[in-house]
């Protein structure tokens, strides 16, 4: 009896002996000519031209190096958890992928991790570098002065309008608003010349449900029209909520008091950037949205999430003012997406080649194409196929002269969450702006410190 | 079964030892072995606690007082930072709000809902016929039975706008959406209607233990309904009345499928409980440490109740 229970214990040990040696993770899946790239896929938000810009360069990179291919990683996870995944797995060796794509906010942060390896020693010997404008160029460069990846792109955002509804409201087309009174006014004429009809006459992301789009696509579209940015990068500090912050608070107070947006039911719901894009806009329930230049290719496209041949007809494009037309007239946002090298690939210089391959002219001519990308290539964006492809990218590039980035610091994604905060409590009424005001400054100074604070021009 | 909370899983497990513990007490004495002979037999056993049980809850602890985070300087080196994320943690007010939402969410639908509605199920059904008792059982298990997932997915599909309920009040001129006006409300019901099946089965298997001939005793005595209840029936209960109030009040605490599915802890921070809150600061804002800090304030908690629970049972027990 005794000897069983004995021999029953060590049966035991040695299965789990046998279940931790199972844990320890195989030999680097990253050596052997394969390098693995990992992006996120287009079923669950990723861009959808991303597939077969795999699919185009991975038979290239095959071909131009016989015995090396590309393994795809797609990541089947919404952006925030998308990040979330692509970090896990970059900070253990074993699963780190060779190549990442990834937003360019995060590169900093990213690099303090020691997730991206420098590829300043690459750049320098491929031709194709000197294609991208001196912007792109730097929109990889770390706060230690090397680059971290080459950008794929970049975006605009704007106005996107019916043009039956600002026409029947006595708004002549094509519509060029001057200041954000003008916005407010066509939102009102559209009101009152719609009345019965369910049409919500505006649309400025707000709360927490649209996330990222509520801070770069609503909040910040207008706070930069502002003379009161978040970061101030002459002096390296942030700015705090000042008169900019008021105006554009009392701007969301108003579209949201007097029923000019969508309810706020409807604007926390989960899905509304999709709701927006897929049945709002195409159903012509909203007259006017601030979004971001993808619209008429990501979602309307022929290769979309929601295609609309027609849309060119129905919808407008113009740029978004600045609060009192200063500083040029308009104001635009930029993002963009870049191709980095992972700091654990095991040949670097390898993962680099499939980088220059995945964003030669071609590819990237492509990649814009079908996934609503503004060109950062000079021979790209000049390129005929590219202007003829769809009646909003002229429109939307013109835009880049305007535009603004957000600060790539660590710090900006829980800012960009207390933004997304404020602007839904002002939504619902529950905070007044002032108030809103007060929050976003105790928040901020909490965060990053009294020290690197200053206060907003007045 | 997989639970995605943070802590859900700690307090869960944390229950189950001390159910465990409640029982060993009640059993015999046994007269004691040498070391070795339980030593060798249960070392396997004790190894694979150590690992995946303790040594996560050592770690998690340890990782509280660091800035460890997904991403940027705390990702590559992690710092000692001492008390500085509970410092923070005590000044935040979102956490108090989640807090103080945590707290309406376990009473409300653990303490008074589960436990008090699987009672009066138990209850009603002793004696009745087998078919009809069998067939409720099998109506309210179900819904226990069902992954949280899709029970949660069932719940949202009938209260948001546009759902079941919504269509339904439409014939009535009426419309709402209940996940934006009263979130609360909806995840303490859809909690209730999950979890009372547990209640209900701890309660039908303690009230099968009390003896028949006790219960026509008091009624000979002149004992009425209420008084067979609150002098018989309850006493005699009183171990599963315990045993249940701590299952259920640690599960709901750590509770985050229902609530994240439902209405992912909006509008806003409305129905932003504990759970969903460690989830934000640690995945969504990637301050892993902070979360964890969180998470450890939860754990406390959770111990708390199961100690008052357990103070509970040895009063009675003296009495």
């Amino acid at each position: 009896m005794r000897r069983r229970i004995v021999m029953s214990g060590l049966a035991m040990v040695a299965t789990t002996a046998g279940l931790l040696t199972g844990m320890v993770p195989a030999v680097s899946a990253s050596s052997g000519g394969v390098i693995t790239f990992a992006y996120e896929d287009p079923s669950t938000g990723g861009n959808p031209a991303m597939p077969a810009l795999i699919a185009a360069a991975g038979a290239e990179f095959s071909k131009q190096y016989p015995g090396w291919s590309v393994k795809a990683d797609d990541i089947k996870a919404t952006e925030n958890p998308y990040y979330i995944k692509l970090d896990l797995q970059s900070s253990n060796p074993s699963t780190a992928p060779d190549v990442l794509y990834e937003d360019t906010f995060l590169v900093n942060s990213d690099v303090a991790a020691g997730y991206l390896a420098p590829i300043d020693q690459y750049v320098s010997k491929w031709s194709g570098w000197s294609e991208f404008s001196a912007a792109a160029q730097s929109a990889a460069k770390g706060t230690n002065g090397h680059i971290y990846g080459v950008s794929m792109g970049t975006d605009t955002r704007g106005l996107w309008y019916n043009k039956s509804d600002l026409q029947k409201a006595g708004i002549a087309l094509p519509w060029h608003p001057k200041t954000w009174a003008d916005v407010i006014k066509a939102a009102e004429a559209i009101k009152a010349s719609k009345a019965d009809t369910g049409v919500t006459p505006l649309n400025v992301y707000a709360g927490v449900s649209a996330g990222e789009a509520t801070s770069m696509q609503g909040f910040e579209m207008l706070l930069y029209g502002t003379n009161n940015p978040l970061y101030d990068s002459a002096t390296n500090k942030w700015e705090d909520a000042g008169a900019g912050w008021t105006s554009t608070l009392n701007f969301y107070k108003t579209i949201y008091s007097q029923g000019l947006a969508l309810s706020p039911q409807v604007e926390l719901g989960a899905t509304i950037g999709t709701t927006i894009a897929g049945q709002l806009l195409p159903q012509n329930k909203l007259a006017i949205d601030l979004d971001g230049s993808w619209m008429s290719s990501a979602y309307w496209g022929p290769k979309g999430a929601y295609p609309w041949a027609n849309w060119s007809k129905v919808i407008g494009v113009t740029g978004m003012p600045t609060e009192n037309g200063q500083a040029g007239g308009l104001v635009s946002m930029s993002g963009g997406w870049l191709l980095s090298v992972g700091s654990h690939a095991a040949n670097k210089q390898m993962a680099f080649n499939f980088i220059t391959i995945a964003l030669n002219e071609e590819n990237s001519l492509n990649f814009d194409i079908n996934g609503g990308g503004i060109p950062v290539r000079k021979d790209v964006a000049t390129n005929p196929a590219y202007l003829k492809a769809n009646a909003a990218f002229g429109v939307m590039s013109s835009f880049v002269p305007f535009t603004h980035f957000r600060p790539a610091y660590s710090s900006y994604p829980k800012l960009s969450n207390e933004i997304q905060l404020v602007t839904g409590q002002i939504m619902t009424g529950q905070a007044t702006p002032a108030q809103g005001v007060a929050t976003y400054n105790k928040y901020l100074t909490g965060l990053v410190g009294a020290k690197n604070v200053e206060s907003a021009p007045m | 079964m997989a639970k995605p909370s943070l802590t859900g899983g700690l307090g869960w497990h944390l229950g189950k030892g001390f159910d465990l513990a409640l029982i060993s007490a009640a059993a015999p004495r046994r007269r004691n072995l040498p070391v070795w002979r339980w030593l060798g037999p249960l070392s396997p056993a004790l190894a694979i606690m150590g690992l995946f049980f303790a040594g996560p809850i050592i770690y998690s602890v340890y990782i509280a007082f660091t800035n460890k985070a997904l991403t940027g300087a705390g990702a590559l080196h992690p710092k000692w930072v001492g008390l500085a994320n509970y410092k923070q943690l005590f000044s935040d007010p979102l956490f108090v709000h989640s807090l103080e939402l945590t707290l309406i969410f376990v009473v409300g639908s653990a303490i008074i809902g589960q436990n008090t509605l699987g009672f009066l199920i138990a209850l009603l059904e002793r004696g009745k016929n087998s078919v009809v008792t069998a067939t409720l059982n099998a109506v309210i298990i179900s819904a226990w039975v069902m992954p949280e997932l899709v029970a949660a997915f069932c719940w949202y599909a009938y209260l948001y706008q546009g759902g079941t309920l919504d269509s339904f009040l439409h014939h009535m001129g009426l419309s709402e959406d209940w996940l934006y006006t009263t979130p609360m409300l909806a995840i303490v019901i859809a909690n209730v209607w999950r979890g009372t099946a547990f209640s209900m089965l701890v309660y039908s298997a303690g009230l099968s233990e009390v003896p028949t001939d006790l219960l026509e005793c008091a009624k000979v005595d002149g004992a009425g309904q209420i008084a067979l209840l609150r002098r018989v029936i309850i006493p005699l209960l009183r171990r599963s009345i315990v045993t249940n109030l701590m299952l259920i009040t640690l599960q709901t605490l750590g509770d985050f499928t229902l609530i994240f599915i439902m209405t992912a802890g909006g509008p806003g921070e409305a129905s932003q409980t504990t759970p969903l809150y460690i989830y934000q600061q640690a995945l969504q804002l990637y301050d892993i440490s902070y979360g964890t800090a969180i998470s450890i304030v939860l754990l406390i908690i959770g111990a708390l109740f199961s100690l008052i629970y357990i103070k509970l049972i040895k009063v009675e027990e003296q009495v």
